[in-house]
């Protein structure tokens, strides 16, 4: 679906199913826009007349700002929509409120929406020559910041085949983890190990390629790369778990854990960062951390992702 | 008005007749068939029914027909004129959260909409709790008066445990059929699937198959102390089908049925967020599906329903997890039936069983037969006509079937309802 006849990215709605060469196909274009000097030079107006529509149905600043920032640097005219406070809570459903964008002109959807598979309902309803770009549905996908990451690995550590990987944290509900993991296998990733406490863990992960740790300690042994996810509050009340203090005690990432795994392990989160919850500051500060890295590389990904889509649209439906 | 069909296959598993035979119509009863018809019967109109079959109206258990209360998905007269189209003369009409079926007045309401429509008959199954809010009994020594043939807490959940005994020896006391669909809410939330490597790829909420069997086995415990009579409604899983099956084996007085739907689909058809494919309960592993057809091929389950839940076409126009759940199933009930004749599943004596004389048994009625001296409730089905399932052609208002394009063998070609014609092909 989210591919063209011959092959060439229409939609970006989830990195699983994709070809491997696809996705070095965005790290290459991102690392591109990451090597150029200076803020003048990256303003390339692949985008120019083109309008992108940020269509945020639920709270974002990174994300949000990140692919504001991308468009504007590909020259394209961006509205920024907060839903949250307009049409949907007037009642209208959601397939009005993508006809009426439409109608006002529109190339590009960036959709962040609490249900699992919103992005590919709205890519299956919207108009044919409009592309919608994932930034997060539910708990199912949020394929550009998986990019993202992986670029940021692939600059840390260059090929993924000997690497092993840790995700720790909140799995069951992060479209996060379960992006990267599909990037991961298909990047051909050496090992990926989750670590969590069992009601952290959704039922049948193992069969996406993945082994399981409920010791920290244990699983982040050796490992090149710890991927720390963010820890919702609302978990301590839905029963998943007792306290914050005891998460931490746990599970939490500290200089002194951080030491079983490899000296050269990159410390990466896709935020925003709970100090004291799933992470200790000195390791979110330290020096093997890397998640200001990881921010910057997200605007590189979205610009990389944003003039792929707008390419293949060309060919097709342009007339 | 008498009518003489004659030269039909006739099918009356309850009777044990499969024979081509006429069968005799007098005003709104059967009179008799093949030899057995009367010497003095005049027919005022005979049809030749060559190379159809003749079948007992099909009593469906499971039906939503929206009204009172969500006029907006359909209305009465559409939806019993659904029925017929496909051979169901009786709809047993399930209470709902806002179409709850909790007073005498609603009662009369619906069953004087569908007379006044003079399509299928409509029964109903009045609510176990008022508006099933799962605290407070319902009236029903009143809703047993009025006619309803059975309570139910339909979706809803119930206060408790307490609760439920009670509202369980209460029904029992009027000698009110009860209906659980067994859920344990807490296990659940809603917009969900089934639970599995499937749901967490997909990121949708996980409907284990505990959320079932949890409810079945307190109701089961409920059952073995109250020696209660209950039927289990829409069952989904192979675990399910374990719990019954001993529960039967013991002794206990229970019954079960499932959805047809879900004989035929399973979590995979869910894989590309396919709304119409959104179900309560949510569609299971191919094990689990298996397990049902065994259990309808070996005779533990008791009868198969439609639960027919037409909505308009907005409820599915959503991400997976806001629409409504539910299939408009009348009209795929009874073909969808004679598929698992054709896949050798069961055979058509068993099939028809399963929608006609078994259902009625399950709300106390002797109907379902075509035997002399009852209401004259059946239809003629044309075996070889090949069709194609297009969903503009529905019916029903409720568009929302995930068979489309699905094709059949046979059709309904008309049907009688107390001995009158309520749907005839082409008219």
């Amino acid at each position: 679906m989210q591919l063209t006849a011959d092959g060439k990215l229409k939609h970006f709605l989830t990195v699983e199913g994709l070809p491997p060469l696809l996705l070095e196909e965005i790290l290459d274009r991102a690392q591109q826009f990451v090597s150029l000097p200076n803020k003048a030079q990256v303003q390339a107006p692949l985008l120019r007349g083109k309008t992108v529509m940020n269509l945020f149905f639920e709270n974002s600043t990174r994300t949000r700002t990140t692919f504001e920032l991308a468009a504007k640097r590909l020259s394209a005219d961006l509205i920024n929509l907060d839903i949250r406070n307009s049409a949907t809570t007037k009642g209208e459903s959601l397939l009005d409120t993508i006809r009426n964008l439409e109608a006002m002109g529109c190339d590009m959807f960036v959709v962040r929406h609490p249900s699992s598979g919103a992005a590919n309902f709205i890519a299956r309803y919207c108009a044919p020559h409009i592309s919608v770009l994932n930034a997060g549905d539910g708990k199912h996908a949020h394929p550009t910041q998986a990019m993202l990451d992986m670029l940021t690995i692939r600059q840390q550590k260059g090929d993924f085949t000997p690497l092993k990987i840790a995700i720790v944290g909140d799995i069951k509900h992060s479209r996060v983890a379960r992006s990267q993991i599909h990037a991961l296998t298909t990047l051909c990733a050496g090992e990926i190990r989750l670590i969590a406490p069992k009601t952290l863990i959704p039922e049948g992960i193992e069969k996406m390629g993945v082994s399981l740790y409920t010791e920290i300690e244990e699983g982040i042994k050796d490992v090149d790369v710890v991927i720390m996810l963010r820890l919702q509050h609302e978990r301590m009340k839905s029963a998943l778990l007792p306290s914050v203090r005891e998460y931490y005690a746990r599970y939490g990432l500290t200089e002194e854990r951080l030491k079983l795994a490899k000296p050269d392990a990159i410390v990466m989160h896709p935020g925003p960062v709970n100090r004291g919850v799933e992470i200790d500051s000195h390791v979110a500060d330290g020096p093997q951390s890397v998640i200001l890295q990881q921010v910057t590389n997200g605007i590189a990904v979205r610009m990389a992702v944003m003039s792929m889509v707008i390419g293949t649209r060309a060919q097709g439906d342009d007339a | 008005m008498n009518t003489l069909i004659k030269n039909g296959r006739l099918i009356d598993p309850a009777n044990g007749v499969d024979e081509i035979a006429d069968i005799a119509i007098q005003k709104t009863k059967i009179v008799g068939i093949g030899t057995e018809i009367p010497q003095s019967f005049k027919a005022d109109e005979t049809i030749d029914a060559s190379g159809l079959w003749v079948l007992p109206g099909i009593i469906d258990l499971s039906g939503y027909l929206r009204e009172p209360g969500q006029e907006n998905k359909t209305r009465i007269p559409f939806e019993t004129y659904a029925a017929v189209s496909a051979g169901i003369t009786k709809i047993c009409c399930m209470p709902e959260k806002h179409s709850p079926i909790d007073s005498g007045a609603t009662v009369k309401l619906i069953r004087s909409k569908a007379k006044q429509a003079g399509f299928a008959r409509v029964s109903m199954i009045g609510a176990l709790t008022e508006k099933l809010e799962g605290e407070q009994l319902s009236h029903m020594g009143s809703l047993k008066y009025v006619g309803c043939v059975g309570v139910s807490q339909g979706w809803e959940p119930m206060k408790d445990l307490a609760t439920l005994r009670k509202a369980m020896e209460y029904a029992a006391t009027h000698e009110l059929p009860l209906f659980f669909h067994p859920l344990e809410h807490s296990l659940m939330e809603a917009g969900g699937m089934h639970e599995g490597a499937l749901s967490t790829r997909l990121g949708l909420p996980p409907i284990p198959v505990a959320a079932e069997t949890a409810a079945m086995a307190q109701i089961l415990t409920l059952v073995e102390q109250t020696k209660t009579p209950v039927h289990f409604c829409r069952l989904s899983s192979a675990d399910s089908i374990t719990l019954l099956k001993q529960a039967k084996d013991r002794g206990l007085p229970v019954t079960a049925d499932v959805a047809v739907h879900q004989l035929f689909l399973t979590e995979m058809d869910l894989c590309d967020y396919n709304s119409l494919c959104h179900v309560i309960p949510p569609f299971r592993s191919e094990r689990d599906r298996d397990a049902l057809r065994l259990a309808v091929s070996d005779g533990t389950i008791d009868a198969i329903c439609s639960d027919h839940q037409p909505h308009e076409i907005d409820a599915k126009l959503t991400p997976f997890e806001e629409s409504s759940p539910g299939i408009s199933g009348f009209e795929t009930l009874l073909p969808l039936v004679l598929r698992l004749v054709e896949e050798k599943i069961i055979d058509i004596n068993q099939a028809i069983a399963y929608l006609t004389h078994k259902p009625a048994a399950l709300i106390n009625s002797n109907a379902g037969t075509l035997q002399a001296g009852k209401k004259a409730d059946l239809s003629l089905f044309d075996p070889k006509e090949f069709w194609q399932l297009d969903v503009d052609q529905l019916l029903s208002k409720g568009k929302n079937t995930p068979f489309s394009g699905w094709s059949f063998n046979g059709k309904t070609t008309q049907t009688f309802v107390k001995g009158k014609i309520a749907y005839k092909k082409g008219e």
